[in-house]
């Protein structure tokens, strides 16, 4: 590899060997990378492949256990972000790294270096934003801004300190597809400049879009070094999971059966002032199907799930039937007892107890719902341990779910693990209506296709699927119907060949089939 | 001197040590440390900076006594939760405990002892003025620095970068540390501020309101502090005012006793905390202006990945 770097150029940034231990756990295992300038280099890898170890290395977020570090072929320690910085270094953290409480200008200033007055930040990010094409309002509190808005302060930040290479973790994984455009935009221009750009992503498409090479990481270790526009999706996929990622077989020509949940003019004030207010959504879903329903963070799908699940009944109880009954204003207990199934987003807190075991955690989902079958002695309520177990490891099984020992801490298990586990601890029910938010947020591929397929499984079994996701790969995969939420309307249900990623964007922008005349709304 | 001014003059007496222990917590908890020891280095600086003036015969001497005491006092808290990373509200409420019981160690040979009451500092020209005059610029050397702490806090919070770094730091510690902000040597200077202002505000209370040693003499003004920095939502202005409206509370029990008004005293000395919790659910209504002025990390420890 060195041989190669030598032959182009030397490299802006090199890294040889370079690992980094937790106790006995290897993150990243003898890496080796080089980055030109003036390219664009993409880190492709699955979660917990150490991509982010990698890079929080490069930016003296942690201090790596043995190996180099080369900046313009001088070795380099980084002992901290400021040193990262002065080094010409920038960061856009895929967690942003933001101050909600503090205005957009002030949360510039703090990166920068001390001196520079907090008016004369306003008006240098100002400037620049409007340069890049991200507009910002530098006045403005960061709790009031959109996701997309958050990350356009990040890059604005990065840029201020004019760094030679910008790291940026996951940037799309929050953005429209529009919004995405406009990165890749912003990219280009300072590709043009010169600067370097390592673009962390699992998103194959994008990489090969936009990027000039790509290092593969998977285990810690570097699988692969590649020009990703000769690769196929497939062959790039095969150097990120190590074995062909199974693929899942759509629910497409499902038998339709009744109409087992449905939504009727829901219409649900904003409980605070960041939540979004939900009007008059309407859908139905039968047995059989699939509805995914798409959008960009924080248009209403948490208000949604909320809504539908009873976390937060609402007052009419026609606003929503599961299967026929009217269950509007009924509680989450009661309408598991009706036979719907629910997977919140949030695994930790939510959806599980991180503390307590697997077992204990099943019971707490279906302790009114399987009553006779956990628990003993009537009122008292006595948890019957054994069958608990039991039912813990045939849902395990089911799932192929990986953890130490029977029954651990929820918390112990990997998302990718745990997340299979609570779906199984739904789906182990047959229920007949199944919620699922986020199914498979922040899961590695292998995971992410078994959960996909055990949804599909179920709709084909004849029960009612709601899928509510952010990731349009997934929405392909799994549905059969889809509509997209906007600021907390919902747009006509699509069967789901109907769409292309072109018409989902545009209806994420809010912009219901409206392109033809006239001013395009502005999206976002 | 009128009876209006004169009941103004003991209201200020009676705010001025609630300001000045609040605002150090406000600093505190700007940085996200919730110190519930304020009763305990108050107390310690009262009895601190009595036992000093006494051995010197000048307040002066026990004024910085006592901020010094409050300081010290505090770094053991900052070193019991930052360093080892305890319980911040299980050691605050061990620190007052244990404020409380030294003094009263410390204090046993000066109970009884008349004190030396700190002098006013007469200013020439502004004390001639009319009414207030009398009441703000004839006054000791504690009041016009508290005074003077609210501006330089309020100023140093907002127009600083030093002061946007802590109350970064206070929004999310984890983000402020990516950003190379250090965030426990700052929260530590954070706390030792709150810990002298407690302490000089435990100093005005032996070297001005009552110039003696009495054991427990803070009487919980400690705890009117604490609920004074919620009830001003975490802003240097309204703590202000609201130090001088509880400290009006609290005085006014006196003087409607003086005057005769049956108001059961426990009712009045009650009046702070309901205020405050009024208040609170005033503030928690409107979620935006809880977002943007509480401190989201307050009393969560911090410990940063290696």
């Amino acid at each position: 590899m060195s041989a190669v770097g030598a032959s182009e150029g030397s490299p802006l940034l090199a890294v040889r060997s370079l690992t980094k231990l937790f106790g006995s756990f290897a993150a990243c295992n003898g890496i080796d990378l080089d980055i030109r300038p003036g390219e664009i280099h993409a880190l492709l890898g699955e979660n917990g492949a150490g991509k982010s170890t990698l890079v929080k290395m490069l930016f003296g977020v942690l201090s790596p256990t043995s190996g180099q570090i080369l900046w313009k072929g001088e070795p380099v320690r980084i002992p901290s972000p400021g040193a990262a910085r002065r080094l010409g270094i920038g960061m856009v953290f895929q967690h942003f790294s933001l101050f909600e409480a503090l205005t957009v200008a002030e949360n510039i200033a703090l990166s920068l270096s001390p001196g520079i007055s907090l008016s004369k930040v306003a008006e240098e990010a100002s400037r620049l934003s409007h340069l890049y094409g991200l507009p910002l309002d530098p006045k403005a509190h960061v709790a009031d801004l959109s996701v997309g808005e958050r990350q356009r302060i990040e890059i604005v930040r990065a840029l201020l300190q004019h760094p030679e290479l910008i790291i940026l973790d996951e940037p799309t994984s929050v953005l429209t597809p529009q919004e995405a455009d406009r990165l890749f935009e912003t990219l280009a221009k300072l590709k043009a400049e010169g600067r370097s750009v390592l673009y962390i992503s699992h998103r194959l498409e994008e990489v090969q879009r936009i990027c000039d090479r790509a290092t593969v990481l998977r285990h810690g270790k570097v699988t692969g070094a590649c020009d990703p526009r000769q690769e196929t999706p497939a062959s790039l996929a095969r150097m990120m999971v190590g074995s062909d990622v199974a693929s899942v077989t759509a629910a497409g020509t499902n038998t339709k059966g009744e109409v087992l949940l449905e939504a009727n003019h829901l219409s649900v004030p904003a409980r605070t002032p960041f939540a979004v207010t939900l009007k008059n959504v309407c859908l139905k879903v039968r047995g059989g199907e699939v509805l995914a329903i798409a959008g960009v963070a924080g248009n209403g799908q948490g208000e949604l799930f909320d809504a539908l699940s009873g976390e937060y009944p609402v007052a009419e109880a026609s606003a929503v039937a599961i299967r026929g009954k009217a269950a509007g204003n009924l509680g989450i207990t009661a309408r598991r007892l009706m036979g719907a199934g629910f997977v919140p987003e949030e695994r930790h807190g939510h959806a599980a107890v991180p503390s307590l075991p697997l077992s204990d955690n099943l019971v707490l989902a279906r302790n009114q719902s399987d009553r006779k079958t956990f628990l003993a002695g009537g009122v008292l309520g006595i948890i019957k341990h054994a069958v608990v177990r039991i039912a813990s490891k045939r849902i395990s099984e089911t799932m192929d779910v990986r953890k130490s020992g029977d029954d651990p801490a929820a918390g112990s298990l990997s998302g990718g693990n745990l997340q299979k586990y609570i779906v199984g601890r739904e789906l182990d029910r047959q229920p007949a209506v199944l919620i699922v938010n986020q199914p498979t947020w922040g899961v590695d591929a292998g995971a992410a296709s078994r959960i996909r397929q055990a949804l599909v499984d179920l709709a084909k079994s004849g029960s009612a699927v709601l899928v509510i996701s952010q990731d349009l790969d997934e929405i392909f995969e799994v549905a059969t119907e889809i509509a997209v939420v906007s600021e907390g309307r919902l747009s006509d249900v699509y069967p789901a060949h109907d769409l292309t990623r072109e018409k989902i964007g545009l209806l994420m922008g809010g912009m219901y089939g409206k392109t033809e005349g006239g001013e395009v709304a502005h999206a976002h | 001197m009128g009876i209006i001014e004169a009941i103004l003059l003991t209201v200020i007496t009676a705010a001025t040590p609630l300001v000045l222990a609040s605002l150090g917590e406000l600093v505190t908890e700007r940085s996200g440390v919730l110190n519930l020891g304020v009763e305990g280095m108050m107390v310690m600086g009262a009895v601190l900076a009595f036992a000093a003036t006494q051995a010197t015969g000048s307040p002066y001497i026990g004024i910085l006594a006592g901020i010094a005491c409050g300081a010290l006092f505090s770094l053991l808290f900052g070193f019991l939760t930052l360093t080892l990373v305890a319980n911040q509200v299980a050691t605050g409420l061990a620190l007052t405990i244990l404020g409380l019981g030294v003094s009263g160690q410390i204090g046993e040979p000066y109970v009884g002892m008349s004190g030396i009451k700190l002098q006013p500092i007469v200013i020439p020209l502004l004390a001639d003025i009319p009414f207030l005059g009398p009441l703000l610029f004839k006054q000791d050397l504690i009041f016009y620095l508290s005074i003077a702490l609210v501006i330089g806090v309020n100023w140093f919070l907002f127009k600083s970068r030093a002061g946007l770094k802590l109350r970064a730091i206070g929004d999310s510690h984890g983000s402020a540390h990516a950003l190379g902000i250090h965030v426990i040597r700052t929260r530590y200077l954070a706390v030792m501020f709150g810990g002298a202002c407690a302490g000089l505000a435990g100093a005005q209370l032996s070297l001005v309101y009552t110039p003696q040693w009495v054991e427990n003499m803070s009487a919980g003004r400690g705890w009117i502090a604490l609920a004074l920095v919620v009830f001003a939502s975490w802003r240097p202005w309204r703590l202000l005012a609201g130090g001088y409206l509880f400290g009006a509370v609290s005085i006014s029990q006196l003087h409607a006793q003086a005057f005769g008004i049956g108001i059961p005293s426990q009712f009045l000395s009650a009046l702070p905390y309901a205020a405050t919790v009024i208040v609170l659910v005033l503030i928690s209504h409107n979620r935006r202006t809880t977002l943007i002025n509480t401190p989201a990390s307050l009393g969560k420890p911090f410990v940063p990945d290696r």
